[in-house]
């Protein structure tokens, strides 16, 4: 579990996190989410004691992270998939992190395993792709087995097949009970592996909630509709309170009616439906929706 | 160190947590063992190995100074039926000797490479980034650089040992097919290869503190030669407030360990001295390198 309390971070007159509060729980995925210059990343290196905040706390499992000796059977992280020396090989990196932990050699052996490098272990780190170093990155976070996970941005840079193994990976790794935290700028990364969403913008809480929660915070959930009807049944749409768009020749969206409804409505008054299917608000809309006000950098913005 | 006290802490947390909730769920934190600071030191010996370039930057350092060293007794050698009779006799006496078994531009030289290898053992971790990844998995900060010292103070020592006794075996062995060279029971001779050879870890530890405050490359570099070889020229021994703070830097002390014999001096002082300064560099720039991760954002 992770309590963020109040947790503020200026760097000079800017100010980074702004008095944000959230809880991560153990058993889910919670996606972390905001755009670029939110302040997850500063968020992230504040639960690790990396960076020191201005004001508020921050405890992983009722402690600050900074006051236990050693840190990753805790909590295992994946910052930056750059964070590591190129001239080492990914064993003697992972090796290295055992030893400082007093975790044994095997495990780093495993966890290449695991994570697929078992093949590349005895290779230079100055040799991987992006997608090779998240993957040694993940193989680290795993290393101390521990019951708090972090990562920032883990899918940038892993191909398709790489994407679905870390899916699996990161709903395993909750479905045995781990607080799993998983940072992203894309909305539509997040859409098929998070349970709860934290979204962020401009360093301050925008939504914690669930996945369907958040949905149905966006757009509100419309109805295509496809009739050769269409001025008649607009009509009648309209006469029961909907909100009609029309969207071609034959095509209508509907706001304010449930698909339900609306086929009754045609049944009763024998209009032709050639097509009658809900659309729930994307998830990538309501995102956009939230975050508008607070985006950082909009293209063209400051002309 | 402070990990024994952070570590009974820990192992009282842990005892209580598992009175109260009985296992957890996920995760080994139950199992976890004492926190010892010996596996810091060889998760660094590692680090500090694993490295080609760790290697390679010892390799030539040591081939460049003892080369240099070398290279000027082969020169006395070489020229020596150019000297006339009485400075051949006096070559002894004067302790010229052992003014080749080590010379001031070798320490130079050692203390130039040895600063920039031991502010490596940091800057490269800021440069890379892998610090971060070092103090997540290691939030006892202080207890890594703390490990870093051990390390860097270990090989360096050694490695000052091996360049300072070959440097003067190899000079003398060069000298004494003029019947010039000396053994290692001469007045003097002993200072001179320990004091050679302690040049290395102090240099080294100077440039671990300077690396560990400054962070980056080039400053660090820089502020290395500053400290190390600017301010010893900058300072010379002739008036007294200069000779007071030539004499509290390194290469000061370097300097009045290994001055031979009788050469008139305006401002004496003690060997004693001169090691006590040796000491007080080492250990302020562990104390430096410790602190200075302590409060500052990673």
């Amino acid at each position: 579990m992770i309590e963020v309390n109040e947790l503020t971070k200026r760097y000079g007159g800017t100010t980074a996190v702004d008095g944000l509060s959230f809880t991560v729980r153990p058993g889910h995925v919670t996606g972390f989410l905001g755009p670029n210059g939110a302040g997850k990343s500063t968020t992230l290196r504040i639960v690790l004691g990396l960076n020191d905040p201005t004001g508020g706390s921050v405890t992983v499992d009722g402690r600050r992270f900074r006051d236990r000796p050693r840190g990753l059977r805790h909590v295992g992280a994946l910052l930056d998939a750059h964070d590591v020396h190129g001239g080492r090989t990914a064993r003697t990196h992972l090796y290295v992190l055992a030893r400082s932990n007093r975790i044994p050699r095997r495990r780093a052996d495993e966890v290449l395993e695991e994570v697929g490098l078992a093949g590349a272990s005895r290779r230079r780190i100055s040799g991987f792709s992006l997608g090779m170093k998240q993957r040694l990155g993940i193989a680290a976070a795993l290393l101390g087995d521990p019951p708090v996970l972090l990562f920032d941005e883990p899918l940038n840079g892993l191909d398709p097949e790489g994407v679905t193994w870390l899916r699996g990976l990161l709903r395993r790794l909750a479905g045995e009970g781990r607080t799993v935290l998983v940072s992203s700028h894309l909305m539509s990364e997040m859409e098929n592996t998070v349970d709860h969403l934290v979204v962020i913008g401009r360093g301050s809480l925008i939504a914690a909630e669930s996945l369907a929660g958040f949905a149905a915070r966006g757009t509100r959930p419309s109805v295509t509709v496809r009739t050769p009807d269409l001025t008649a049944f607009t009509e009648l749409l309209t006469g029961e309170g909907a909100r009609v768009l029309q969207q071609g020749p034959d095509t209508l969206t509907v706001t304010g009616l449930d698909a339900d409804r609306i086929g009754e409505l045609a049944l009763r008054h024998r209009v032709l439906l050639h097509e009658l299917t809900a659309r729930n608000a994307s998830l990538e809309e309501a995102f956009m929706e939230l975050t508008a006000d607070s985006v950082g950098h909009v293209a063209g913005a400051d002309r | 160190m402070t990990d024994t006290a952070a570590a009974h802490t820990k192992a009282n947390a842990n005892a209580n947590a598992n009175a109260c909730a009985g296992a957890t769920a996920a995760g080994g934190q139950d199992a976890e063992p004492r926190a010892r600071f010996r596996d810091l030191v060889a998760a660094e010996w590692t680090k500090w190995w694993s490295l080609r370039s760790s290697g390679w930057a010892l390799a030539a350092t040591a081939l460049a100074v003892v080369g240099f060293n070398v290279g000027m007794a082969y020169d006395t050698y070489r020229y020596w039926s150019e000297r006339d009779t009485a400075s051949r006799a006096d070559f002894v006496r004067d302790g010229i000797p052992l003014s080749i078994a080590f010379s001031t531009d070798a320490a130079m030289l050692l203390m130039l490479a040895l600063s920039s290898i031991g502010a490596t053992v940091i800057v490269g971790e800021y440069r890379t980034g892998l610090i971060r990844t070092t103090f997540a998995a290691v939030p006892a900060r202080r207890s890594v650089l703390a490990a870093k010292v051990c390390v860097v103070a270990a090989v360096t020592t050694v490695f000052g040992a091996v360049v300072s006794v070959a440097s003067f075996g190899l000079t003398q062995a060069v000298l004494s097919g003029r019947d010039a060279g000396v053994a290692l029971d001469h007045p003097g001779a002993l200072r001179l290869v320990v004091a050679s050879a302690l040049l290395a870890p102090v240099s080294a530890l100077v440039g671990l503190a300077l690396g560990a405050v400054l962070r980056h490359s080039a400053a660090t570099m820089t502020a290395n030669v500053v400290v190390l070889l600017l301010l010893p020229l900058i300072f010379s021994a002739d008036r007294h407030w200069a000779a007071v703070i030539d004499h509290a830097l390194p290469a000061g002390a370097w300097n009045r360990l290994t001055a031979v014999g009788h050469q008139p001096v305006a401002h004496p002082w003690t060997a004693g001295g001169a090691w006590t300064v040796y000491a007080v560099w080492a250990v302020a720039a562990a104390v430096v390198a410790v602190a200075s991760v302590q409060r500052r954002d990673q």
